[in-house]
């Protein structure tokens, strides 16, 4: 019988067993299904890792290892993989000993999250070989490999540009940058430096029509302004678009959220099964290494709690759900108490000046902010756990 | 015995065209005791038409009674089953559906039943409610059902792979990036042109040439058709689909609107499709957004419950259409040459059967040799869902495939296969599924080059000297 087993060896996780190993549990598990621990940021080749965590600024494999070494001596399982999880703490797992199944009085999924790739996009075109995401392109310069000298890539979030910044290092010289937006989607002044440093142009207000080429990319038709061409070229990385990666949870049963599309945890970072706990980027698509990281820790803080019996009844949880104008919160499910405070994290429309107001059912505000949420599409909203006393539903609105 | 290469060797067959109908030939040409040869212009066997259909296993219950087609069909169904338990084959008996949505597809039932009693296959008609009794994950708009309970899903790689590894195994020759240019009649013999290979020679061609086929033809003759692709675009879901139902769901063929078809695969995907769009492409179709996008609206108003259910991709096949409706298969005598053309959407279920028939044609015509004895049977890797896989076993190795689950040792042993290696990327992953899944290769993309890349060359290159990092 395990106290914790720990689904995925990325920040989340690893961090999540630094804290549960120095609180003094002792029998704990990293599961990771990969050949190496260290998650994401093993293939970030970039800088800017480890500034909240170890107050140090390193690239991301520099930051992977002094993840794993903070862990100590608890086991890092690597291929090893989870198939599902029971109710009751069984996890199913396949190892090189073949399939077995275990037992843990606490579960964390901590699976991460990937890049929606172009199938589910429905793009147009030809299927050749050359189409990929900035995860898959970033392993294989990692590794000394790129599939293409010239691609275009489709997206202009952070990850983008950090595909870019891979590119370059790798001696590929990405031809344009493709936004369908007016703005990009990451901070100004990226799109600046990408054209400054880079040499890359970051075409706004444009769609990929379709991807052209026969055995490898060719090019891609492109639309800007109402004008077709096509731009040569012969890879295309689709970047960002982030999914959680929930299949495990979804698998096992565990109710995802239709909005953050992760699964539904209350303030407690449980799942509606109460022995399994989720943190980092499987909860919501994404947010840095440092933020799934701290996740890690608030949820081992929590599975510590458990184990020592003194989680609220879940039975008590109040369901926060999703009104006007605002797209996804988590957690789900929030707690009364005397003391301490709840955040929560949402995800809203894109749409000016607003106000987010938190209510009960009977229409009394909870509280209150003021956003701008042309600029923000994420925010915060603390709440005092007291504010929630007698409260049977609360609900989210964008006014 | 001294090794002879292809290419000196006088062939008693030579098979143009390496995709379900060529592999299925060549394995009825070795066994049946002719010296073989299968050429293929790809890198790879089913890289043409063959590599996207729907992978079903057809009755043929629909198709039109007292033709060649549904001949072949019923034969190839026959000796499917007869042959796929000991090379390891999956058959998965799914039934399928034929859906009414409306009073005019209901109106459509009697010539539906009375076309599948004229094919002799047995059929029954459901109402709504024992139609939704079967598959309670039906649209409630579904007004009746014909149902053909012998319907079945196959693997459509592993089958066409495991006749081309039945054939090599037993002496035949297969040639892959063997494109034939041009034939010439020497005598009885032809002499085959392969573009930068030496000829070949073989006293019977077998044009199996698919999307290509008139083209090839022409060889010989001039082609009595013309190839028309037709384009189907189809739909993938993600495997959280495939508890949602098992039957599949035909559309009536006279409505209409054009229906599409909502099938599992035995891979535990669920599939829509196929458009049927004619064009000029041979080689590589398109996909189309807003086609993608009417083939997910259709399949969520058939089975709603999938709107809940991610796509996981997209693909689009070419099927090899004539201006006739019927397979065109035919043997010209005097020229030394067969014809296997027309070969439509259902040559994944007929191959075996038109093999069967072109041999007796061969043997009618040209030549009748003793049937190969002791026949060896090889066993197919098992990349269906519902029986076991590599990744479950001790010792497995790392998977470098999470999705799929696929591990290291079942890749390498597809690029390393002295039989049938994989001989492009396609062909790795139809061995294999690596890169299939979800994730469409964000995971295991790089472990996938690292291990192909001195197989198959020409994927990735080595990184250039870039500029440090800002």
């Amino acid at each position: 019988m395990y106290e914790a087993l720990i689904v995925g060896a990325g920040p989340a996780g690893l961090n999540a067993a630094r804290v549960l190993r120095k609180n003094g549990v002792k029998n704990i598990a990293v599961l990771e299904r990969t050949g190496d621990a260290g998650g994401l940021p093993r293939y970030c080749g970039h800088t800017g890792f480890g500034m909240m965590d170890f107050r140090r600024v390193w690239r991301g494999p520099r930051y992977a290892r002094a993840l794993v070494e903070s862990v100590g001596e608890t086991p890092i399982l690597t291929d090893t993989i989870v198939t599902g999880i029971e109710p009751g703490g069984i996890v199913h797992v396949a190892t090189e000993r073949g399939l077995e199944s275990w037992q843990a009085r606490t579960v964390l999924l901590a699976t991460g999250t990937r890049e929606t790739p172009r199938g589910p996009r429905l793009v147009s075109g030809t299927r050749p070989w050359g189409v990929t995401t900035t995860g898959a392109f970033q392993e294989m310069v990692m590794k000394g490999l790129t599939p293409f000298r010239r691609p275009v890539i489709i997206g202009s979030e952070l990850v983008s540009f950090s595909a870019l910044m891979t590119a370059r290092h790798g001696g590929v010289q990405p031809v344009a940058m493709i936004e369908e937006n007016a703005r990009i989607t990451a901070q100004r002044p990226a799109d600046v430096l990408a054209r400054m440093i880079y040499g890359t142009p970051v075409l706004l207000d444009t769609r990929l029509v379709a991807i052209r080429g026969g055995e490898k990319v060719e090019g891609v038709e492109i639309e800007q302004n109402g004008t077709r061409r096509v731009l040569d070229c012969d890879g295309v990385v689709f970047t960002g678009h982030f999914v959680p990666d929930a299949i495990l949870a979804r698998l096992s049963g565990i109710p995802l959220d239709a909005g953050t599309h992760g699964p539904m945890i209350d303030s407690t970072f449980r799942t509606l099964d109460p022995n399994v706990f989720a943190a980092g980027n499987v909860l919501r698509a994404v947010e840095h290494s440092g933020m799934a990281a701290r996740e890690g820790q608030s949820a081992a803080d929590m599975m510590l709690r458990a184990l020592a019996g003194r989680l609220p009844d879940a039975g008590r949880a109040i369901p926060v759900t999703c009104g006007e104008g605002v797209n996804s919160v988590w957690p789900q499910r929030v707690y009364a108490a005397e003391h301490g405070r709840v955040v929560l994290h949402v995800s809203v429309e894109c749409a000016g000046q607003d106000m987010l107001r938190l209510s009960c059912d009977d229409g009394r505000i909870v509280a209150e902010r003021r956003v701008r949420s042309l600029f923000r599409h994420r925010l915060e909203l603390p709440v005092a756990a007291s504010l929630f006393a007698g409260v049977a539903t609360l609900r989210l609105d964008l006014v | 015995m001294t090794v002879k290469t292809a290419e000196d060797r006088l062939h008693d067959v030579a098979i143009i065209g390496g995709g379900v109908v060529g592999c299925a030939m060549f394995r009825a040409c070795v066994l049946a005791g002719a010296r073989t040869v299968l050429l293929e212009k790809g890198g790879d066997l089913l890289e043409g038409a063959s590599k996207a259909n729907s992978a079903i296993l057809h009755t043929g219950f629909d198709a039109t009674p007292d033709t060649l087609e549904v001949t072949c069909m019923q034969r190839g169904y026959a000796l499917y089953r007869d042959i796929c338990e000991n090379m390891n084959l999956s058959v998965m008996k799914t039934g399928a559906m034929v859906a009414a949505w409306s009073a005019d597809d209901i109106a459509c039932f009697p010539a539906i039943m009375d076309k599948a009693a004229r094919n002799g296959v047995p059929v029954k008609q459901l109402d709504a409610q024992q139609a939704r009794l079967r598959e309670p994950a039906l649209s409630k708009d579904v007004r009746g059902a014909v149902l053909v309970e012998e319907e079945h899903l196959i693997d459509p790689w592993s089958a066409p792979l495991a006749y081309a590894r039945q054939a090599v195994e037993n002496g035949g020759t297969h040639l892959c990036r063997a494109r034939v240019e041009s034939g010439v009649r020497e005598g009885n013999v032809w002499r085959l042109d392969v573009a930068g290979k030496p000829a070949v020679r073989a006293r019977v061609v077998i044009n199996c040439a698919g999307n290509h086929g008139d083209l090839v033809e022409a060889i010989a003759r001039p082609s009595p058709f013309t190839i028309t692709p037709r384009k189907g675009q189809f739909v993938v879901f993600d495997k959280t689909a495939s508890d949602l139902f098992r039957t599949i769901i035909l559309p009536v063929p006279t409505a209409l609107t054009k229906g599409v078809v909502v099938t599992r695969t035995v891979f535990g995907n669920v599939l829509v499709g196929p458009t049927a769009e004619p064009q000029t492409e041979r080689e590589f179709p398109t996909v189309e957004h807003d086609a993608l996008e009417k083939l997910r609206e259709a399949a969520f108003r058939i089975i709603p419950a999938l709107r809940d259910h991610d796509v996981t991709t997209a693909y689009a096949g070419l099927r090899p259409a004539t201006q006739f409706s019927d397979y065109q298969i035919e043997a010209l005598p005097t020229d030394g040459w067969i014809t296997v053309g027309g070969i439509r959407s259902t040559g994944l279920t007929g191959a075996l059967g038109i093999a069967e028939h072109v041999v007796g044609l061969y043997r009618a015509h040209f030549a009748d040799p003793s049937p190969l004895a002791n026949v060896v049977v090889p066993s197919m890797p098992n990349l269906v869902e519902e029986r076991p896989r590599p990744w479950m076993q001790p010792e497995r190795g790392p998977i470098v495939c999470h999705c799929e689950r696929v591990t290291e040792h079942e890749i390498e042993a597809a690029l390393t296969d002295r039989v049938l290696p994989a001989g492009t990327l396609g062909g790795l992953r139809r061995r294999t599924r690596c890169m299939m899944g979800r994730c469409q290769g964000f995971y295991c993309t790089r472990r996938v080059m690292e291990l192909a890349q001195s197989h198959l060359p020409g994927l990735v290159s080595p990184t250039g000297k870039g500029r440090s990092d800002v």
